[in-house]
């Protein structure tokens, strides 16, 4: 192949699509980012909260938007759609067909006059057809891109020309153009990432749902806009007959999933169960009383997903009723009430009213996507998702052409997140080559010199949606803000991180001369960088900018006292206003990148992630505690698809062994890390210091043994009790012993969901299931009990159970209070259960006892992740930075984690995830410097008396004492600027840029002002 | 002052607290994230680590007039900048004799741990703390003369 081209496609602006676009321009390579609709944001952007966070999605999502939105090496094209791919990979070509927006985004300024006047009102699709637009219409409050669009399908002047146009004599900016034509763009690529997302199940055929006749029948999508604050009633939880709050409100799962009857949707959805309880938790916290009467009828509850255990646990303690039954019917009842009849756990009827029912349907391939796979030539599944595999997971049937998200398999928005970046890597293994080739250079304006000008402030307080204004009162603080001493501007905005809002500020910033801006919004650990840029961009610097936490640690912690929020809020905002006074504009401080990685831990995960690195040409130290390279996938038998790891690892393990760039150390751990981004220093075990840029932490986990206590089952008694391993092992060896057995059982959650152990472990379920198919295949006439608590088999794992019980595999329920007993009589098991739906106790008589035992985490995770300084969750996992949107970066900068020492997955998700970690490492390795801290510690040196206590508490060694004058003097290039020297200084002659002493109390005496 | 608690009669502690970037502010982001509610009389400065919090900044803010203090940072072994709790926590024990000595009740100043993954342990400290605040009532010791 000649040189590949250095940009990429990617089809669809969800989160996947947008994730894989700032991974890959981030690292140099040009985007194209297509988009059907008229702004990027897909379903996360129509969602009210996210789990298992409660984050307000639109909260966390809208600084990716606004990021991609501005990036200049990412070519947003919405109204778009592909019409076709030519070529192979490396060297694609596309036509896209850009359909007319009929308003000239250059011009217009997003002020709404054109939607006001317009006469022509429209089901708005955004709010699931609940609320009215107009046919002008923004797709939502804070769209990426801020620019109206006309729908031709509804527009009167269009269909009609000469019948209205009003919008286009009220527009200000002249921006209105019905003589808008569709343009062809051909777009020349070297690969293609789809992320075309999925339509929630239209329940419409399903009479017993009753939806589309009833009113308060609704959708899961439809209860989301519901809660909403951009929503169609504003986030004021209105049901739709009568537009009453609802206060006793019903949950169906599996509409639209599990169902082969009906729906002809065999594969379990994924995310169900989990947004049924998050609406069921928020819909109490919306609700006026907060007593909302909430219960969840379901068939298993599939909460397998990290710190998903811990969320329904909080949910039953707080109230939510949990049913175990599928619904018969939905009916009528009085005052448009809904009267739901179910099964009760013992098979009687029972009938319940409820004031609104949710369903809670499933995720599926949109048929037009459908359409465009097959035009591309990419194979689907029966399902209807992208065709993929376990060992290669992002790849489809074509060679160069990638997926993410939600297309392969239904899944949740950290796993599309992990999935994009894991696509984006795919696509940079190809075009590395062509690096830096396609992209441009972002240039700010020089800042201006604000030494000399007397401090002129901005505030912009933030309503973000009601999660503030809802509890503070924003227009009384804005009005406060005005009268603090050198605020010459404040304002109150909806969402103070829409895009609209950042180009106002730049202007505003331009416009009143600021050279200090105070946002009082959410915490700056998410939206800092965002405002800093704006700053920036308005030519000041950076640094001349402070938050107010009035979200995060005032008006969500203070709920229920809206005038003591207020107050509070002003207090923060007086403070912010005293602090930035002070603050002065900082240097851009860098370091130079060491364009190389460290491995730790070899597993699947490891391996996956050196090699990713090691193919685009970076060299690799792979560290292994171990003797050999493999990890516990030694052990491991084969995918749930059937694909056999032991050739897949003897694979990886010669790819790696053949790599020049790859430096393996065996029976070595890490013993010593220093340094940060771009240049870490470790200390390996064997004495091999190592210098690398990023680090990616792959450590693993641990199966736990139950050699003792309640769940021992004659573990290490009986030759005949395995952990799933074990029974893998035998597999391997191709056991002669498990031919001829007559009955094996299963025992599930053998550790886990367990107060000692709180979490599900979620390959267990998928892992014994196929493994008892395995054995059935070797035994047909044997008999396999599954002991369960609930069957997870999520996504397309479901069809396994399906053929489980299609093949005679018997699933018996079992809980908490009547766990299995394990007995030996005369040398043989005796495994007694009681049966919930026959209501008796079952005597099973196995040759093999299987113990799905939890997956742990390792013992001495703590010791590395206190090396890299990365924290860990309660249960002992290793903790991201954020659950939702940065699934494989740690909050320290450079270091990434993949594998079971995030949390238990099966091999698909921890390759994916590894190669999502290759791509978030590429970000830094392939620059030449990343930024530095600018905040630094400086030394008045007339007041220094070379005491020299700041040079010995900095564990940087930053500060040390000049030879010839005898005072302190700081490293810049080292310092981190936490500020312990300054503490430390008995004379007051050290401080750090912008948090000096003076500082800090001013913002303390600020908040005493008026407290 | 014109606190709107105190124009309703009811005495409410004034508490400031330093709460180091990495570990306790993200607490008491992920407190607010939960929805955990705690009583409104503490008002957050954020420092990038307590390790910056000298023994001046907290006699500062009692004597600008804080009822109160809470310094937290990092878990032992868990501090972003490798050490700086562990100085912060030896400063902490030494101004606390020192203040014990002058006359300020101990339980006005605090010192705590608390992880980015403790949010409803933030809302347990802040409440915790005020209500031993509430108790000692106004801090009168060292505040500066008007």
């Amino acid at each position: 192949m000649s040189t590949p081209k250095g940009s990429v496609l990617v089809v669809g602006g969800g989160i996947a699509g947008v994730q894989a676009a700032l991974d890959l321009a981030d690292s140099g390579f040009y985007v194209h980012l297509v988009e059907k609709s008229a702004a990027i944001g897909g379903s996360m952007s129509q969602l009210d909260k996210t789990f298992p966070t409660n984050d307000c999605s639109a909260c966390i999502l809208s600084p990716k938007l606004v990021e991609c939105g501005r990036h200049l090496n990412i070519n947003l094209l919405t109204l778009s759609e592909v019409l076709s791919v030519d070529g192979e990979e490396g060297d694609f070509q596309v036509r896209v067909r850009q359909n007319p927006r009929y308003v000239d985004p250059e011009k217009c300024i997003a002020c709404g006059s054109c939607a006001e006047k317009c006469p022509k009102k429209v089901p708005n699709e955004f709010d699931m057809g609940l609320g009215k637009r107009k046919a002008i219409y923004l797709r939502y409050p804070q769209a990426v891109p801020l620019k109206y669009a006309i729908d031709p399908d509804h527009c009167i002047y269009l269909k009609k020309p000469g019948r209205c146009g009003f919008c286009e004599k009220v527009c200000p900016a002249d921006a209105i153009n019905f003589k808008d034509q569709p343009k062809e763009h051909l777009l020349n690529v070297g690969s293609v990432i789809l992320a075309l997302g999925f339509k929630p199940f239209d329940p419409s055929g399903l009479d017993f749902t009753g939806y589309g006749n009833l009113k308060n029948v609704v959708t899961s999508m439809e209860f989301e806009r519901l809660l909403s604050p951009s929503g169609p009633c504003q986030g004021h939880m209105e049901r739709p007959s009568d537009h009453q709050e609802p206060k006793k409100i019903a949950w169906l799962q599996c509409v639209g999933s599990r169902d082969i009857n009906r729906a002809c949707h065999g594969y379990c959805s994924s995310v169900c169960c989990m947004y049924a309880i998050k609406q069921a938790v928020i819909a109490r916290e919306h609700s006026s009383s907060g007593a909302v009467d909430a219960t969840v009828f379901y068939m298993d509850m599939r909460t397998h997903g990290k710190g998903f255990e811990a969320y329904y646990d909080r949910a039953r303690e707080e109230g939510i009723k949990f049913h175990r039954a599928r619904v018969h019917t939905v009916s009528p009842a009085e005052n448009d009430n809904l009267k739901v009849r179910y099964a009760g756990e013992n098979g009687d009827i029972r009938e319940d009213e409820f004031d609104l029912v949710v369903l809670s349907v499933g995720l599926a391939t949109d048929p037009q996507v459908i359409k465009l796979a097959n035009d591309l030539g990419i194979e689907l599944d029966s399902d209807s998702f992208a065709r993929t595999t376990c060992l290669r997971p992002v790849e489809t049937s074509r060679n160069g052409v990638f997926v993410c998200g939600a297309l392969a398999e239904p899944k949740d928005i950290p796993q599309s997140v992990m999935e994009a970046s894991a696509a984006a890597l795919e696509a940079e293994r190809i075009l590395y080559p062509s690096r830096w080739t396609e992209t441009k250079e972002k240039h700010f304006p020089k800042e201006r010199d604000v030494h000399a000008e007397p401090p002129r402030i901005g505030v912009f307080v933030c309503s973000c949606g009601i999660n503030i204004a809802g509890v503070v009162d924003v227009q009384a603080v804005t009005d406060y803000a005005w009268k603090l001493p050198g605020v010459v501007f404040a304002q109150n905005n909806l969402f103070t991180c829409s895009q609209d809002t950042i180009n106002q500020m730049a202007e505003t910033i331009k416009r009143e001369r600021l050279n200090r801006v105070v946002v009082a919004s959410c915490t700056p650990r998410t939206h800092e960088p965002l405002f800093q840029e704006t700053l920036r961009e308005a030519g000041i610097n950076k640094y001349l900018f402070e938050m107010a936490n009035i979200r995060d640690q005032d008006s969500w912690v203070h709920q229920r006292q809206p005038e003591a929020a207020t107050e509070k809020a002003k207090d923060l905002v007086r403070m912010a206003v005293a602090k930035v006074r002070g603050d002065d504009p900082l240097p851009y401080n860098t370091v130079p990148v060491i364009k190389s990685a460290m491995v730790i831990g070899s597993g699947v995960a490891g391996l996956t992630a050196a090699l990713s690195l090691a193919d685009q040409g970076f060299p690799v130290t792979l560290v292994e505690r171990k003797d050999r390279l493999g990890g516990h996938a030694h052990k491991f038998f084969r995918t749930w698809q059937g694909q056999e790891m032991q050739p897949y690892l003897s694979e990886l393990v010669s790819m790696v062994e053949a790599s020049d760039l790859i430096d393996v150390h065996l029976g070595t751990t890490v013993q010593d890390v220093s340094g940060s981004v771009g240049q870490f220093t470790s200390i390996l075990t064997d004495g091999t210091e190592v210098k690398h840029g990023v680090a990616i932490v792959a450590v693993g986990a641990e199966s736990f043994k139950p050699r003792e206590g309640r769940w021992n089952y004659l573990y290490g008694k009986n030759p005949n009790v395995h952990t799933l391993l074990e029974l893998d092992q035998r597999f391997i060896k191709d056991d002669p012993g498990l031919k001829g057995l007559n009955q094996a059982v299963f025992i599930h959650c053998v550790g886990s969901r367990v107060p000692e152990r709180p979490y599900c472990s979620r390959v267990c379920c998928t892992h014994a299931i196929d493994q008892a198919l395995h054995l059935k295949e070797m035994n047909p006439d044997m008999d396999i009990f599954m002991l369960y608590r609930d069957i997870r088999t999520y996504g397309k794992r479901e069809h396994l159970y399906q053929e489980a019980r299609a093949k005679g595999i018997i699933f018996i329920r079992y809980d908490l209070e009547n766990l299995p007993r394990v007995s030996e009589e005369n040398g043989s098991m005796v495994v007694k259960v009681r049966d919930p739906i026959i209501d008796a106790s079952v005597t099973l008589h196995p040759d093999l006892l299987i113990l799905a035992s939890a997956v742990r985490p390792r013992d001495d995770v703590g010791g590395l992740s206190k090396l890299f300084k990365c924290a860990m969750t309660g249960d002992g996992f290793l903790l991201e930075a954020h659950m939702k949107l940065r699934p494989v970066d740690f909050a320290t900068d450079g270091v990434y984690l993949a594998g079971l020492c995030h949390y238990p997955k099966p091999v698909e998700e921890t390759i994916a995830q590894a190669k999502a970690a290759a791509s978030r490492a590429g970000l830094v390795l392939s620059r030449d410097a990343v930024p530095a801290e600018s905040i630094t510690a400086v030394v008045n040196l007339q007041k220094c008396t070379g005491c020299a206590v700041c040079a010995r508490v900095c564990a940087y060694h930053a500060v040390n004492m000049d030879e010839n004058s005898g005072k302190a003097q700081v490293d810049t290039g080292l310092c981190k600027g936490c500020g312990a020297c300054v503490a430390g200084c008995r004379s007051d002659a050290i401080t750090l840029k912008n948090l000096g002493n003076e500082q800090i109390m001013a913002a303390v005496e600020a908040a005493m002002e008026d407290f | 002052m014109n606190d709107i608690s105190k124009s309703k009669g009811a005495w409410e502690p004034k508490i400031i607290a330093f709460l180091c970037n990495w570990c306790s502010y993200a607490g008491a982001d992920l407190a607010g994230v939960s929805r955990y509610q705690y009583p409104p009389s503490i008002r957050i400065v954020r420092v990038p680590c307590s390790g910056r919090v000298s023994p001046n900044l907290i006699l500062d803010a009692l004597r600008s007039g804080a009822d109160g203090v809470l310094v937290s940072g990092c878990h032992p072994g868990d501090c972003h900048y490798i050490s700086g709790n562990y100085y912060a926590r030896r400063r902490f024990a030494l101004l606390k004799r020192f203040l014990e000595f002058v006359g300020v009740e101990p339980d006005r100043v605090n010192f705590t741990w608390i992880s980015a993954s403790e949010g409803e342990q933030f809302a347990q400290v802040a409440t915790e703390v005020t209500e031993r605040v509430r108790k000692l009532g106004p801090a009168t010791h060292l505040l500066k003369e008007f």
